[in-house]
């Protein structure tokens, strides 16, 4: 398996719990001895040269790696020093990252006393105390509140600009939407798929219109309407009045539909095209959706 | 020959890093310093004036002669925090922060270590301050300034040893749990709290041969006179020993985890 992850650019990794996304990341970040063959990072060989690798990476984990005892500048502080930078050094970047992470003010506080989001922005910026060229972030968001999860996605992309590499593994779509110029995405050990989320998504094909009816007696004769202007197979449940339709002309189907439905006078309360979502992606590679083969690993792991 | 050089150097600094990073740990956590602190204090007040009328102890007061053995016996139990302290840090994911990171291998497991040396140099001369608060006296001059030393030398021995419980164990509670199981037998089948010629003849070849008689008699003797050497020699046999073994040991293993 080969990863390229062009230079000032972030390649997201993505994959169900229990598809190795954390196995990988660990392996490439030394944590962990892979049982065969080798693999390079960087030119370097994560077990020969697992030394000068670690100067050149930074990590930030699923479980944020911070310490409790200590306060975010003595952290940030204490990592400077195991980066071998000098105490004035040291604690001139912690101030630097406390600064650029809004963590400035909580900065002489224990991180026992630090939010979910905060001990991320905290546990993001240990990896970047030495200013690492690649950045493995893995799955970074995880467990968050939307609003911290958006504040991380800008500081993840600000870091992006301002030039790092980075390798993002996750399980939301949305994140690797918004955040990874290309996308690769593994399964069961595997790769299955990769590319940028357009090209992924235009993999799974063609666009979704969906229809809320208003009136839920007028369901069969709306899926007839459908029917005669042209699109797919209508999909729908009767006692919600929502139906789903695959359209692969996009806005044109929308104006048929429009006019069937007007003969008809089928009212509607909403009417949308939508893209195919990762999540659709997802499905159509793998049979399967994230949620489902995320609680097939939970299950499999209990037993 | 320079690299090693200059990587030892390094060793050395991370260790230094680490040692402050438990040290403020110890700071900050009342419960850790009060387990430290007054747990042994208490055992040396329940020791004197519960069980010291009824115990036999060859000619010195009761709390000349437990002051010493306790000295050792308080190590011994903090040296269970040692191992308890690396379980606890290698469950709480901040280990692969380290192990991400260019820093000597070594230098968590040492840290740890160093800042339960500082914790026990601090804990024994408190000790001695209480026990000469309640009667103890050193009976044997000049010898006496070496104890301190001597008694956080061997709990520095046994500290690698429990560092090795905390880097194998599978959680926080599983290290604790199995420290205890080992240092209370090995404590009290010793001649801290009574004289070994007290015991049943079956078990007097045991206590004779525990490390930790070796270590108490040494102690007793640098405190009150007799004889020093033929014990000495012996705890420090046991300490290099142990230190032979367990500091490759727990270091291997480490790297595993």
């Amino acid at each position: 398996m080969s990863l390229e992850v062009e230079k000032g650019t972030v390649l997201g990794l993505l994959g169900p719990n229990g598809a190795g996304k954390t196995t990988l990341v660990r392996i490439l970040t030394t944590l962990l001895m892979p049982d065969a063959g080798r693999a390079t990072v960087m030119g370097y060989d994560v077990v020969k040269q697992a030394a000068e690798l670690r100067s050149v990476i930074g990590l930030a984990g699923q479980s944020a790696a911070v310490d409790d005892y200590l306060t975010g500048r003595e952290n940030l502080e204490m990592v400077g020093r195991l980066y071998r930078m000098g105490r004035r050094e040291s604690r001139k970047r912690a101030a630097e990252l406390l600064e650029q992470f809004s963590l400035t003010e909580a900065g002489d506080r224990r991180t026992s006393t630090y939010s979910g989001g905060m001990r991320r922005r905290l546990d993001l910026s240990l990896s970047l105390v030495a200013k690492p060229p690649t950045l493995f972030l893995d799955e970074p968001t995880t467990g968050l509140d939307p609003r911290s999860r958006i504040d991380l996605w800008n500081v993840i992309r600000g870091l992006v600009d301002d030039g790092a590499t980075v390798l993002l593994t996750t399980q939301y779509m949305e994140e690797a939407d918004r955040l990874a110029d290309n996308i690769v995405v593994i399964d069961l050990g595997g790769i299955i798929a990769q590319g940028t989320a357009a090209e992924l998504k235009a993999t799974a094909g063609n666009e979704n219109l969906t229809i809320q009816l208003v009136h839920r007696s007028q369901f069969s004769e709306a899926v007839e309407a459908l029917e005669r202007s042209g699109c797919g197979r209508p999909q729908g449940e009767p006692e919600t009045g929502r139906i789903t339709v695959m359209v692969s002309d996009g806005s044109a189907a929308l104006g048929r539909v429009v006019r069937e439905f007007d003969t008809a006078s089928i009212q509607f309360s909403d009417l949308s095209l939508k893209e195919p979502t990762l999540d659709d992606v997802f499905l159509a590679l793998t049979g399967r959706t994230a949620e489902i083969a995320e609680a097939e690993s939970q299950v499999d792991a209990q037993v | 020959m320079n690299t090693m050089l200059n990587e030892m150097r390094w060793a050395v600094s991370d260790t230094a890093v680490m040692t402050w990073r438990n040290v403020l740990r110890y700071r900050r956590s009342p419960d850790l310093l009060i387990f430290s602190t007054i747990q042994p204090v208490m055992f040396v007040l329940l020791f004197v004036y519960v069980f010291g009328g009824a115990i036999r102890s060859g000619g010195l007061n009761y709390v000349d002669f437990l002051l010493p053995g306790i000295l050792v016996q308080t190590t011994l139990f903090g040296s269970t925090q040692t191992g308890v302290g690396l379980a606890e840090d290698l469950q709480k994911g901040m280990i692969d922060r380290y192990k991400s990171l260019p820093m000597a291998r070594l230098a968590v497991v040492a840290g740890r270590i160093f800042s339960d040396v500082i914790r026990n140099v601090f804990v024994v001369m408190l000790m001695i301050g209480v026990g000469l608060a309640i009667g103890f006296r050193f009976q044997g001059g000049i010898t006496g300034f070496a104890l301190p030393g001597v008694v956080v030398l061997f709990g520095f021995a046994f500290s690698w040893m429990m560092a090795m419980s905390g880097v194998s164990a599978k959680s926080v509670e599983a290290s604790q749990a199995f420290s205890f199981m080992f240092i209370f037998p090995v404590t009290f089948l010793s001649s801290t709290f009574v004289p070994v010629e007290t015991m049943p003849g079956w078990l007097q070849p045991v206590a004779e041969y525990n490390p930790v008689t070796a270590a108490v008699n040494t102690a007793r003797s640098l405190a009150h006179g007799g004889e020093v050497w033929g014990w000495m020699w012996r705890m420090l046999a046991w300490t290099l020993g142990i230190l032979v073994v367990f500091v490759p040991l727990t270091v291997t293993r480490y790297r595993k985890v």
